[in-house]
């Protein structure tokens, strides 16, 4: 059986390819290196002779590309079906997407027509074997699937024995980001747009299009200053603002902060949303799920700020400070001004 | 003909308030101590079809749910918001599916059902959070996907159109033809219980309520037919069974942990003065702030 890897790289709307492909390009050339097996990108879009530079530096060794205007913007059927065509031609083992709104759009309808499995928001992925006691069969070299479920409670190990290929979503910024010393030139596969897509396929049109420059970054962020439900209104989370803007930082959130309305989704920090690493991270009314944890708990120091002594997130901070978000932050505020002078 | 819509919903778990009983001591979820729910993305889905109905005016929109026989509770509050009929997918045979062998039985059930016009369903389910059996149900109907949708906007022609949530902006997208859409949690919340339509679909139950209820409550659905709430198995759908729960599925639990926290070195601080004025200072010290 091949074992080939293949990762979809996402083309951004200013014509890049996106961080979080990259990210798993990382992921997915350390998991070729250990099963001995090539490298494969799919990008589709229009106008895509920068992307086999942009992806050289993260060890692609083939680079399909599907090129036409009317591959860009992303439309679902279009793009499943090339994909598709692609994984079932070159007999892909593991496939990796992004897991944003493109990438999830777009890996169910692949994984139905390949009739193979998918796993969402995977949080690590590693090489593993499988003994099935029953039929005393090992399966070498499977794909360990790993994510947190249940409203965090459980932390499963998913695999794919039989059905393949292998495929899994990863939100951006939980793999890293790591180019390699010296590039590799892929080798650059131009496909025929007609022989992949037919007219049925754009049933759906792009009428009109609003897209933002993007804001908030947090991910970026060196400190960051988070809130939970346990912030308790959208008034208090002005206090985590002020912090924030004074130490140079921005504000994340946890899913039920967000949920609450307190604060935007894209500041949302965890398995849903977005993984950071801060040299800081101020943990203000957040109880510690593992949902939430797993989108931080690589940051260098973490503070705790809770009226619950025992709240899991004590467990991982460095500091926990025990009292309310009204009385804490306010008097980080005034011995900060006193002392950063 | 009338316009008829399909609403796909789930029952859930409420995670969302999950409390220190949650987990079990052997480490498994205990089910029992969280109450089950209309999944919150199916309710805008809901309301999303509801709306598209107000606008055709000559429509129906029908809930078809997977799950066991209490799964019936989150059709009957369909109803009462809304929704004219269900459809209660249910069969022991199922237990264990993924997503792929899920959306083959909810592509079924869909196929039973037709033609229909659209298949609404919101974007994801709270105890699982993929987003897949939406795309997937609309991939085995050879049917074009629109997902995390916002608003229907309206109808242009035969056409819908309708907005669509990205991560930097939105879209606005038209179809032609039956599609199946996938509704965000930013669409508009769905509308509350009428209380005439609870008084007229309080006594709406499936074959196998009907086997534990009284006599002339029997006699009270054979008068009244929209009382009746389908209930489809294996064999209803002429369902493939190796294609069904866990042959069905290409994913396996491999292996379950519950979190448990190593303790790392902490210290704790009140929220006095001089606990918060000695913790800044060494911040600024060690150059991590400031």
């Amino acid at each position: 059986m091949s074992k080939n890897i293949f990762v979809y790289c996402e083309i951004t709307e200013e014509g890049h390819v996106a961080d979080v492909s990259l990210e798993l390009c990382s992921r997915g050339y350390k998991l070729a290196k250990e099963l001995g097996v090539e490298l494969n990108a799919i990008a589709i879009g229009n106008n895509l002779n920068n992307v086999a530079d942009e992806v050289s530096a993260f060890g692609v060794n083939n680079l399909y590309l599907t090129e036409d205007e009317k591959l860009f913007p992303y439309l679902n059927m279009p793009h499943s079906n090339i994909v598709s065509k692609i994984l079932k031609e070159q007999k892909a083992d593991i496939v990796l997407f992004g897991a944003t709104s493109i990438g999830r759009d777009l890996a169910p309808r692949v994984a139905s027509t390949l009739k193979c499995g998918l796993t969402a928001d995977c949080t690590s992925l590693e090489i593993g074997d499988h003994y099935v006691k029953k039929t005393d069969t090992t399966y070498k070299n499977l794909l360990y699937q790993i994510r947190p479920a249940f409203g965090g409670n459980i932390v499963a190990t998913i695999i794919n024995p039989d059905m393949h290929p292998q495929m899994a979503t990863v939100r951006e910024g939980v793999m890293k980001l790591e180019p390699l010393r010296k590039k590799i030139k892929p080798e650059v596969i131009k496909l025929d747009v007609n022989k992949y897509v037919s007219k049925s396929d754009f049933a759906i049109s792009i009428i009109d299009r609003q897209i933002e420059a993007q804001k908030i970054n947090i991910k970026g962020a060196q400190i960051i200053i988070a809130g939970g439900y346990g912030v308790g209104s959208k008034k208090n989370f002005g206090l985590l603002n002020q912090l924030a803007e004074l130490l140079g930082g921005e504000v994340g959130a946890s899913r039920a902060a967000v949920d609450a309305g307190y604060a935007e989704h894209e500041r949302q920090i965890g398995q849903t949303g977005v993984t950071v690493r801060p040299k800081l991270y101020i943990a203000c009314g957040i109880s510690g799920a593992v949902q939430h944890t797993a989108g931080m708990d690589q940051s260098a120091q973490v503070i705790s700020i809770n009226i619950d002594e025992e709240a899991p997130i004590s467990n991982i901070a460095d500091y926990n400070i025990i009292g309310t978000i009204e009385s804490v932050i306010p008097k980080m505020i005034k011995y900060y001004r006193k002392n950063s002078k | 003909m009338s316009y008829k819509i399909l609403v796909l919903a789930k029952q859930v778990p409420d995670t969302r308030n999950v409390g220190k009983d949650a987990m079990k001591s052997d480490g498994t979820v205990n089910r029992a101590a969280l109450p089950a729910i209309f999944n919150p993305e199916d309710l805008n889905a809901l309301e999303f079809a509801l709306r598209v109905k107000d606008k055709k005016g000559d429509a129906e929109v029908i809930i078809i749910t997977m799950g066991p026989p209490r799964a019936a509770d989150i059709i009957r509050e369909g109803m009462y918001r809304g929704a004219d009929k269900g459809v209660l997918i249910t069969d022991r045979k199922f237990a264990g599916s993924d997503t792929l062998a899920t959306s083959y039985a909810i592509s079924l059930a869909v196929k039973k059902l037709a033609p229909f016009d659209m298949v609404v369903a919101g974007r994801q389910a709270i105890d699982g959070d993929t987003a897949q059996v939406g795309p997937q149900v609309a991939e085995k109907l050879n049917i074009p996907q629109i997902t995390y949708a916002e608003e229907f906007i309206g109808f242009s022609g035969k056409k819908i159109q309708v907005k669509r949530r990205l991560e930097r902006g939105i879209e606005i997208l038209e179809a032609e033809g039956p599609v199946l859409i996938t509704v965000h949690s930013s669409a508009a919340n769905c509308r509350v219980r009428n209380a005439k339509r609870v008084m007229k679909y309080k006594y709406a139950r499936t074959e196998i309520e009907l086997q534990e209820a009284a006599e002339d409550y029997i006699e009270m659905l054979e008068n009244r037919p929209y009382l009746q709430i389908k209930q489809w198995s294996v064999t209803d759908l002429n369902a493939d069974v190796s294609l069904l729960g866990l042959s069905g599925s290409p994913t396996k639990v491999k292996k379950i942990e519950s979190v448990v926290f190593t303790q790392k070195n902490s210290t704790t601080l009140s929220s006095s003065d001089s606990d918060i004025n000695k913790l800044i200072k060494s911040l600024i010290s060690s150059h991590v702030i400031g």
